[in-house]
């Protein structure tokens, strides 16, 4: 109780720093800021042994077909294609086209925005590709011998296509589309609104035995 | 002469008391946002660059699949399937599958997501054969991992 608290204690600080800074250079060296993106992608069940795989009964017409050989070369409906960047935009237009003038497509086509109206007005209506956005399948074949790179390109070409028109549908970008959280009601319904009508119909066959 | 010999009257020293505060905010950053590897990686990876990217929602749901050419020469040149810390067969990813799902509650397990690190030299072949087996073991939902591209146009 009488003891003087007078004398100083003094710890010396100066090597603070010092130690501070390696272990601060240790974490920068460690760190890999991890990053987790990616292409998400559901794949189809496995079939059933005791039942027949199912009668392909589409039209010819509502299916685009993007096949891959072994060699990277690509065949986009029938017809050679070098620049895979225009495959989007391929896409896009075959799925937003309404070859057949029913009473639903017409409420489907009511549905959308003026921009994609205009658009499938002016150049939708070609009765030789899709019959509407319900009815079309976007069809992708490779080889075991294709590169991952060009299989992932392509995909990656195949869902843009897929966000653009979802996005333009409920007046926001592709990118705002992809994020939306579906946990949350308010962005649930308006991811609802954007899929409701046109199905992602996205094939991914089986791939061939050629090259590898 | 004189000119030169002039003597400044104000104080050079900088203030150093709080440099050691400000490297430990860098170091606290650095400690939090740091994620230690927990396998090391024996195939090459070089992730292919794509635009249209997801996010991976919860971390917990997530396994990881490695694909590409062995690092090491000696074990040649053909593209092999790394799960944890080995090198394994396509068959191999049953067992592993199982194993993860193990890990997981009851209500998750179906939500387990396969995230397929694949180099972009490896041919389709061994992916689909991966695939294959990921149906067979009802792990369907699955992430192509891939980076930013950049893009010119925009």
């Amino acid at each position: 109780m009488g003891k003087s608290k007078n004398r100083r204690v003094d710890i010396p600080a100066a090597s603070l720093a010092d130690i501070a800074f390696l272990l601060l250079i240790f974490f920068l060296v460690t760190t890999t800021i991890a990053s987790d993106k990616g292409i998400a992608l559901l794949l189809p069940p496995k079939p059933d042994p005791n039942e027949p795989p199912p009668d392909i009964t589409k039209n010819e017409r509502n299916i685009f077909k993007v096949n891959v050989n072994s060699s990277d070369l690509i065949l986009v409906e029938n017809e050679p294609l070098k620049d895979i960047t225009k495959i989007k935009g391929m896409v896009k237009e075959f799925v937003l086209n309404f070859g057949k003038q029913t009473q639903e497509n017409q409420d489907l086509l009511n549905t959308l925005p003026n921009s994609q109206r205009n658009l499938v007005m002016t150049s939708g209506r070609k009765p030789h590709s899709s019959d509407s956005p319900t009815d079309a399948v976007v069809s992708f074949k490779t080889d075991r011998g294709t590169s991952y790179e060009i299989y992932l390109g392509i995909l990656d070409e195949i869902m843009g296509a897929y966000d653009e028109i979802y996005g333009e549908r409920v007046g926001i970008t592709a990118e705002e589309f992809r994020n939306l959280d579906k946990r949350e009601p308010a962005q649930k319904d308006i991811y609802q609104r954007a899929r409701n009508g046109i199905p992602r119909n996205v094939s991914i066959a089986e791939p061939s035995k050629i090259g590898e | 002469m004189s000119k030169f010999k002039k003597k400044s009257s104000a104080s050079q020293d900088i203030p150093m008391a709080a440099l050691p505060d400000i490297i430990f905010m860098l170091l606290f950053f650095f400690m939090v946002t740091t994620v230690l590897r927990e396998s090391d990686i024996l195939v090459a990876q070089k992730i292919p660059a794509a635009s249209e990217l997801n996010k991976l929602e919860k971390k917990s749901l997530v396994s990881y699949i490695y694909i590409g050419k062995p690092k090491k020469a000696s074990l040649g040149t053909e593209p092999r399937v790394q799960l944890n810390d080995v090198l394994a067969q396509p068959n191999d990813i049953k067992l592993f599958v199982q194993q993860e799902k193990d890990k997981l509650t009851e209500v998750e397990r179906d939500q387990i997501t396969m995230a397929l690190k694949v180099d972009r030299d490896v041919k389709m072949g061994i992916v689909v054969d991966v695939q294959q087996e990921l149906k067979e073991v009802n792990a369907r939902k699955i992430l192509y991992s891939a980076t930013k591209k950049i893009d010119m146009n925009r």
